[in-house]
């Protein structure tokens, strides 16, 4: 039943993609490849955090980049002061980001639907704003760190090979655990509440500790993604963690599918190459159309992308994901 | 009385300037299948909604198994063994029929923070959900997703999810509500056999579908108890017959 789909074939085929991006990196020198999927990567984990939350969960929030920030801004601000230890970065950044999903979850889960969208939104432009208002650690402007995560020699993240190997194990590490965790009994439990919560207290489930327990693990893994992005982009600003960051990722998911584990990591990709390829097909298309070169179109690369999401929106409820599983049956 | 399981003394609510349940008081011995019947707007829902806990009464007290549990969470009510079914289909749609009473069976089962197992491959919740599936003759509809299932597969599936949590009480909320028929009579089949068991307190609507199997009747008007007792009395009481006959001709002779 499991074996070779249409869906199971591309995200294998996926993966193995992923697997080999340095390699072909490489052999053609094209660094810019690479650093675009270690980007695309690194979201992947993200996207595949938000949906845990988001499509197993119920809990649709729209201010999971403010993780993202969390994560980024210990690292930053802990490099600057000289602490370039990942012993001690991580796990700071980790559990700031569990702290702040315990606070600010705590609150948010008492309210339901648009009011719950509403209410990460505001948290997540609150530390937006500390972010803006940090001045000591470059407030707008961001904070460049100049020392990656230190490992004492153990593995080296300057290495972009190296780098992108780690954010790779990262993300099938994430999506296994997400994987094991949908399926177990807790996974039931999140799924129960998000189809019906009210039968789910009386059958007797105090269904807030559990979804409270899930938007904690899920701060905590976009966390995991918020290290790598500032490791990867060797920076820290308050734009990492603004709402269309936070848009971005619900993008991802829906785009990708919320159904399935795998579902954000084939949205992450999708969306991200496309953000990159389309201003240079519409360049192409249009120096083919009009004969001359079309400069200035390419801006408008997102009236295309807007109505493709609209698409799959409106005619592939499951996304990209559950397109593909559509190919089962025929 | 020491055998009362179930006790409602004198609640009250109030929603604005309606009195939904005035003064109600109720008290069902153990092993007894109580039937509560009441027209329209009697006020059953905001009843069995302080039964369940979901609604909180101003006034009044419920006791369950001699403890007072008037201000107790709906989770912690159902731990302590009174478990509902529901009038409106209240399932899991995207899960079968197995995992959804799998996930009752769960409930009573130590805490869920596992993160590991995969619960569908847990006999210890997969047996006894198997169990309760095959009490309410579903057994054959395990793995059916229940979204394609018919309203009376919904309506047993309701009963198997409450008998899954290890009950010591029923309360079943019109569990007979757009049935035809045939599948009524089914349900009371069920009912008679559950009774050997379980307390049961039942929530319906139409008079004569409870007749049968109840062995004492309480009338719910206007959000007061106007009569309790035996079926043929209850029949035959004349409050009843106006409160009743008068508004929902039509529906008992249907039924």
């Amino acid at each position: 039943m499991k074996a070779l789909t249409v869906r199971n074939i591309v995200v294998g085929a996926l993966m193995v993609f992923l697997a080999l991006v340095p390699v072909y990196s490489q052999m053609t020198g094209n660094v810019f490849l690479m650093t675009l999927f270690t980007r695309i990567v690194i979201l992947a984990i993200a996207a595949v955090s938000l949906n845990l939350i988001m499509g197993f969960g119920g809990m649709v929030s729209f201010g999971h980049a403010a993780f993202l920030g969390i994560a980024g801004y210990s690292v930053g601000i802990l490099a600057h002061e000289g602490i370039n230890s990942g012993f001690i970065q991580w796990p700071v950044a980790l559990i700031a980001c569990a702290l702040f999903a315990l606070a600010t979850g705590a609150l948010s889960l008492r309210t339901r639907g648009v009011y719950f969208i509403m209410i990460t939104l505001a948290f997540a432009q609150m530390i937006y704003y500390v972010g803006v208002s940090l001045d000591r650690y470059g407030a707008d402007d961001g904070l460049t760190i100049y020392r990656r995560s230190d490992f004492a020699g153990l593995i080296n993240l300057s290495n972009k090979t190296t780098f992108y190997y780690l954010c790779f194990v990262c993300l099938i590490g994430t999506c296994y655990l997400v994987w094991r965790i949908v399926n177990s009994r807790f996974g039931m439990v999140i799924q129960g509440a998000r189809s019906n919560e009210r039968r789910m207290r009386a059958i007797g489930f105090p269904t807030y500790r559990y979804r409270l327990t899930c938007y904690v693990i899920a701060g905590v893994l976009c966390g995991l993604a918020g290290i790598l992005l500032a490791n990867h982009t060797d920076f820290i600003s308050p734009a990492t963690m603004h709402w269309t960051k936070s848009g971005d990722l619900i993008v991802m998911a829906v785009l990708g599918g919320m159904g399935s584990v795998l579902g954000p990591v084939l949205g992450a990709v999708a969306l991200l190459v496309l953000e990159e390829w389309l201003p240079h097909a519409i360049a192409v298309a249009g120096q083919l159309i009009t004969g001359k070169p079309v400069g200035a179109a390419k801006e408008y690369w997102a009236l295309i992308l807007g109505p493709m999401l609209l698409l799959v929106v409106l005619f592939a409820r499951g996304g990209i994901d559950g397109l593909l599983e559509k190919f089962r049956r025929d | 009385m020491t055998d009362t399981l179930l006790a409602v003394e004198g609640i009250t609510k109030r929603f604005g300037g309606v009195l939904a349940s005035d003064g109600i008081t109720l008290s069902v011995p153990a092993g007894e299948l109580h039937a509560i019947i009441g027209p329209n707007g009697a006020g059953k829902t905001t009843l069995i909604g302080q039964l369940t806990g979901e609604i909180t009464p101003n006034g009044g007290r419920v006791m369950f198994g001699g403890e007072d549990i008037t201000t107790l969470p709906t989770y912690e009510r159902s731990m302590k063994g009174l478990a509902r079914s529901f009038q409106i289909t209240s399932l899991f749609l995207d899960f079968t029929a197995l995992d959804n009473v799998a996930l009752a069976v769960q409930a009573h089962a130590g805490h869920s923070f596992r993160f590991w197992r995969n619960a569908r491959s847990e006999e210890e919740l997969r047996a006894p959900a198997r169990a309760a599936l095959e009490r309410v003759g579903l057994s054959h509809r395990a793995d059916t997703v229940i979204a394609s299932m018919s309203h009376g597969e919904h309506r047993q599936l309701e009963i198997a999810m409450a008998l899954a949590t290890r009950p010591r009480m029923l309360l079943l909320d019109e569990p007979m509500a757009g049935m035809g028929p045939e599948e009524s009579a089914q349900m009371v089949k069920l009912l008679l056999e559950l009774k050997k068991q379980y307390t049961i307190l039942l929530i319906e609507h139409d008079m004569e579908a409870v007749f049968a199997p109840a062995d004492r009747i309480s009338v719910l008007v206007y959000g007061r108890m106007i009569a309790t007792g035996l079926p043929d009395d209850i029949r035959a009481n004349p409050d009843v017959r106006h409160a009743y006959l008068g508004e929902q001709e039509a529906v008992v002779i249907d039924g």
